[in-house]
């Protein structure tokens, strides 16, 4: 039995050593169940992930209003667009959108704020409560508790609920500070000027207590001895922190990062429940779900959009990906 | 009954339009008065309903109406036209805006059998392709309800009918008579009048013009009275099929009479929902709004506010050329969409939908909008659509508003661009936002 | 607990010994933990203050908040909102599409997910990596980059009627599960991977010894041990799906159709009129969530650092 085995352990391999059967080693009913267990996920994710994100790209070189066939015309130029559709456009949708959509710049920018705040602020801000939280006081596990509570709401829901706060003449916060008369109500949601930042304070009032979450189990996880060693060398809790506890979690930092970012690009819901996205609340996301699901269909051009949206996000994503699997393909044998 | 006020030039007129809607031009809309009393030598019984006989089956009807007092009424007209034709009603109500928002993917998805839609090229542009069913058979029978500009209006690009009208209403400046009583206002007439009792209100602590544009269409009424006002109701038309250009000079004089205006209408319009500014109406904070009567009417029906101090005035002439000739009396109808399932039913109801007794049913609970069959006038109305269907039968030509006379994409553009435009009416900001909409035009009507 | 146990069992013995302050200073600097409470309390308060508002405004009635506004002592407290919000609004109907929705999803994604774990993890597919990368990097794409042609696709497919009542995947029940399965399953199968590959090799060498094929030590094996990983993500995923919005709003067009959190954007229409109403309709979607919150606080956050912490 393990002469057998012994073949498959790789050398350099870490304690626990994982190995596995290769295919050929399998009866054939095994195979069976390897087919239909990796088999099946894998066609769904194929059909209904990456078939779709392969095709927005095909799309976003076509005009299209959605009804009617593609086919593989080139668009005439000059042509009423009601005769013209269905065709293949190149790069006119790219440069349209670069150049006349109104839309576009001001969305790439919120974009860019949204992740700068949630780079900047909220993730900062929740990890500055799991590091609070981490430290044991009187009441934790009721702010935590506390903290955490936006997570659990749908977004939607959020956009619901501050509603309230942000009502013009009747909100709490216009109320509060005396603007609520129809003359000098601050218009927190209609303003575009404005807007925004309220949206951003309420991602971020999701966004820290998820962060939060996530940092501490990283915190639990980091060694007492190197605490135990640091505390003996007679550093204060601050040195500890930052010296000591700051640099072992650098993977943990890095999957907040990414999914920092990848949560500030994905942010559709908040706004979309607001006011649709528009009017100083314009979003890639939204800007791609307004030009395609809606009364007016552009599918070529919100498909281009879209692949905007998709090259932004490739970015984290790899990074990611790089980050995790890297330990994976030097462990393991493949 | 029979309206016999109508000039014979006008007539002439409305049979002239009739005669050219049967060429398809392309986004070929004629729009004319649709008023329930114009007389063209028809009988004005308007009670005929053509042979409905029973059919039998469920019919889904696909329903905007979510506001509670349209819903009811729209509730006790499938009731009836269960009872006239014997087909079962399933109404699959979706919030308003949602349902608009989903139409196209709801038109080729799953539709119900009849769906809520509108008059205008918004109608037309489904139509062309290809997505609600010709109902010329229907219109065979139900035809002699309607005057021609009904017709023309329920016309697709190609000539064929698609669509069963229900209600118009007109597009109006409403007013509180109480307010203007005791501060002694006069309803003004023309431009410099209007302006003069928006300063006496402002003075006097009212907010002149409640304003309201968080949902983006109700501030494309105002575009298109001014637009009409001042250049005309055909530069209007053409405008919407982008036959004049958006950086026309004509528009930015638009503009520049709305920057006007823009002091004197409530501060915060964009993130303001328009029953906010109906409230503030009600409230009696505001002197003015300038809104459909769909709306405004409506909303006094549902908060139980003082119906009977409502009044409205028709929007105050800019150009003497154009006086007060025309307005926008959107109008909304049924159509079946082309995938339904059961299409007898379905034609058999809307057979029965296109008469004025099923009109006046439906205006029983329906306080603000008015019906199109001709000679209707439905024993339930009140001052307000007494007045709708003078007003409306005033007009020489009406407009669908903005976003039913244009490109879907167009008036999604154009909300955007005059929400800017709210937020800075400064000259320079016109000048910028008339290109921006030019080049989008450009895009969006040709390659 | 739940916590520790996702990292591989890598400090079970440390957790017995450790004191609740091990490790830190010992005389805590008294201003250090008046400031950090402070702070804390005040971020807390803060925290809450939307959410009692609204529920505040749910709870008096609309006669009153038209009157005196929002921010205003109280006349009189009812729950007449929340009985309106309920009875008119078709919530129930909205919970059970949710149910319908959300139950089936969950489950099909963790029985999938577990299954892809397995293979990855136990048999060489030669491509193992490659596969894991596909699945994880799935479920990170923003779901508008794939929502076009999904949309269509959607369209096309038939299906038959007692899965739906449109005959289309557009507009039903089993579409949205299928799009919340595919688009979760990536996450699913990277934890449940990290996961299994803890459970050490010398009990698939007694299985193989006992002549178990692969389904059994898929099966009666390794299904068994990862039960807390299960348990986490079926929290977590309960969750997500019910909360999710986009895919509901675009591929689900009959409002009597969609699940709870989408349908509250078609009440935000219906009761425009009556804030109070949609208040306490908001509060009545939230409820499952905070249940899910309340009792199982635990597995949710373990799930969440399953997915965040790598073993």
């Amino acid at each position: 039995m393990s002469s057998a085995t012994d073949t498959q352990v790789p050398a350099a391999a870490p304690a626990k050593a994982r190995r596995r059967r290769g295919l050929r080693r399998l009866s054939a009913r095994d195979r069976v169940v390897v087919a239909l267990l990796l088999g099946i996920p894998l066609l769904l994710d194929l059909a209904f992930v990456w078939f779709p994100a392969l095709a927005t790209v095909f799309l976003s070189f076509t005009k299209w209003n959605g009804v009617g066939g593609l086919h593989t015309k080139t668009c005439l130029p000059n042509v009423p667009s009601i005769l013209n559709n269905g065709c293949l456009y190149g790069i006119q949708n790219y440069h349209q959108a670069v150049t006349i959509y109104p839309e576009f710049w001001p969305a790439v920018r919120h974009n860019l704020i949204w992740l700068a705040v949630f780079v900047l602020f909220a993730t900062p801000l929740g990890m500055l409560f799991a590091v609070l939280i981490d430290r044991g006081i009187k009441g934790s596990r009721m702010y935590q508790s506390i903290l955490f509570l936006p997570v659990m709401l749908s977004l939607a829901l959020i956009g619901i609920i501050w509603e309230f706060m942000y009502s013009q003449n009747l909100g709490l916060i216009n109320t509060v500070i005396g603007r609520n008369g129809n003359s000098n109500a601050i218009d927190w949601l209609g303003n575009p000027h404005l807007n925004l930042w309220a949206v951003l304070v309420e991602a971020t009032w999701r966004q820290a207590g998820y962060v939060m979450v996530l940092y501490l189990a990283g915190l639990k996880a980091v060694d007492p001895t190197l605490r135990e060693a640091a505390v003996v060398d007679g550093a204060n809790a601050w040195q500890t922190f930052w010296r000591v506890v700051f640099p072992v979690m650098r993977p943990i930092n890095v999957v907040i990062m990414v999914v920092t970012v990848i949560e500030s690009l994905r942010a559709f819901d908040l706004v979309y429940i607001t006011n649709k996205g528009i009017n100083g609340l314009e979003l890639l996301s939204v800007l791609v779900t307004s030009n395609i699901v809606g009364e007016t269909q552009r599918v070529g051009f919100g498909s281009a959009l879209g692949v905007v949206l998709l090259v932004i996000s490739l970015v984290p994503i790899c990074i990611f990906l790089f980050q995790t699997f890297r330990r994976e393909s030097r462990e393991g044998p493949s | 009954m029979s309206d016999a006020g109508m000039s014979p030039s006008r007539r002439t007129l409305l049979r002239g339009l009739a005669g050219a809607a049967g060429i398809s031009v392309a986004g070929g809309l004629i729009s004319a008065c649709s008023s329930s009393g114009s007389g063209s030598g028809t009988p004005s019984s308007g009670s005929s309903t053509g042979s409905s006989g029973t059919v039998g089956g469920t019919v889904s009807f696909g329903s905007n109406y979510s506001d509670p007092g349209v819903k009811a009424a729209f509730a006790s007209l499938c009731t009836a036209a269960t009872a006239a034709t014997g087909a079962q009603i399933k109404i699959n109500t979706v919030d308003h805006n949602t349902f608009q928002q989903d139409i196209t993917a709801y038109l080729q998805g799953t539709p119900d059998d009849l769906f809520t839609w509108f008059a205008g090229y918004r109608m037309q542009y489904f139509a062309a392709q290809g997505l609600a069913l010709p109902i010329d058979d229907v219109w065979a029978k139900i035809g002699g309800n309607f005057n021609a500009a009904a017709k023309t209006l329920s016309t697709g690009l190609d000539g064929h009918q698609y669509m069963v009208p229900i209600y118009n209403y007109p597009w109006v400046v409403f007013y509180n008579k109480s307010v203007f009583a005791a501060k002694g206002y006069t309803v003004p007439t023309t431009w410099d009048q209007l302006i003069a009792l928006a300063k006496k209100m402002k003075t006097d602590g009212i907010i002149p013009f409640a304003f309201a544009d968080k949902d983006g269409w109700p501030a494309l009424g105002t575009f298109d009275i001014l637009n009409m006002r001042i250049n005309g109701y055909d530069y209007h038309i053409k405008l919407m099929k982008h036959e004049i250009p958006w950086t026309d000079p004509g528009v930015t004089q638009v503009f520049q009479h709305w920057a006007e205006l823009m002091p004197y209408m409530q501060t915060g319009a964009n993130g303001r929902i328009w029953q906010d500014a109906a409230k503030t109406l009600e409230a009696k904070q505001a002197g003015m709004l300038y809104q459909g009567t769909n709306q405004v009417a409506q909303q006094y029906v549902t908060d139980k506010a003082n119906l009977a101090d409502l009044d409205f005035f028709v929007y105050p002439e800019i150009n003497p050329s154009y006086a007060q000739d025309y307005m926008d009396a959107p109008t909304d109808g049924f159509m079946i969409s082309k995938k339904a399932k059961n299409v007898d039913a379905a034609k058999a109801i809307l057979e029965y939908i296109g008469t004025g007794a099923a009109e006046a049913d439906f205006l029983k609970t329906d306080q603000w909008d008015v019906g199109l069959a001709q000679g209707l006038s439905a024993p339930t109305y009140d001052a307000i659509q007494k007045k709708s269907v003078v007003e409306i039968g005033k007009c020489k030509a009406v407009a669908q508003f903005m976003d039913r006379d244009s490109d879907p994409a167009m008036a999604t553009a154009m909300i955007a661009i005059i929400q800017k435009f709210i937020d800075d009416p400064s000259t320079g900001n016109i000048a910028t936002l008339q290109k921006s909409a030019e080049a989008q035009a450009k895009t969006i009507y040709t390659s | 607990m739940t916590t520790d146990s996702s990292l591989s069992g890598s400090l079970p013995r440390v957790q017995a010994v450790r004191p609740a302050d091990s490790g830190r200073p010992r005389k805590p600097r008294p201003w250090g933990q008046i400031a950090s409470q402070l702070f804390l309390i005040s971020a807390s308060v803060l925290w809450l203050l939307p959410i009692l508002f609204a529920l505040y405004i749910a709870l008096r009635p609309y006669s009153e908040t038209t009157k005196y506004g929002y921010v205003s002592l109280p006349h009189s407290l009812t729950l007449k909102n929340f009985s309106d919000a309920w009875s008119t609004s078709g919530m129930p109907h909205f919970f059970w599409n949710s149910v319908l929705i959300t139950v089936p999803a969950v489950v099909i994604v963790l029985a999938l997910a577990s299954g892809v774990a397995f293979v990855l993890t136990r048999v060489d597919v030669k491509v193992n990596v490659a596969l894991l990368i596909l699945f994880t990097a799935g479920n990170l794409l923003p779901q508008q980059v794939i929502i076009t042609p999904l949309y269509r696709l959607y369209l096309l497919i038939p299906l038959p009627s007692f899965l739906s009542g449109s005959g289309l995947m557009y507009n039903s029940i089993t579409g949205l599960v299928a799009v919340n399965v595919a688009f979760q399953l990536g996450f699913c199968v990277f934890v449940l991977s990290n996961y299994m590959k803890s459970i050490p090799e010398e009990m698939y060498e007694a299985a193989l010894v006992d002549g178990a094929g692969l389904w059994t030590r898929f099966w009666r094996l390794t299904v068994p041990l990862c039960r807390p990983a299960l348990a986490a993500l079926a929290t977590l995923l309960t969750t997500w799906i019910y909360n999710d919005f986009f895919w509901a709003i675009t591929l689900m067009s009959s409002g009597d159709k969609r699940p709870v959190t989408s349908a509250l954007a078609n009440l935000q229409g219906q009761f425009v009129s009556n804030q109070n109403l949609i208040a306490a309709a908001a509060m009545i979607a939230a409820v499952p969530t905070l249940v899910v919150y309340i009792l199982l606080q635990k597995q949710f956050i373990a799930g969440l650092s399953l997915g965040s912490s790598k073993g």
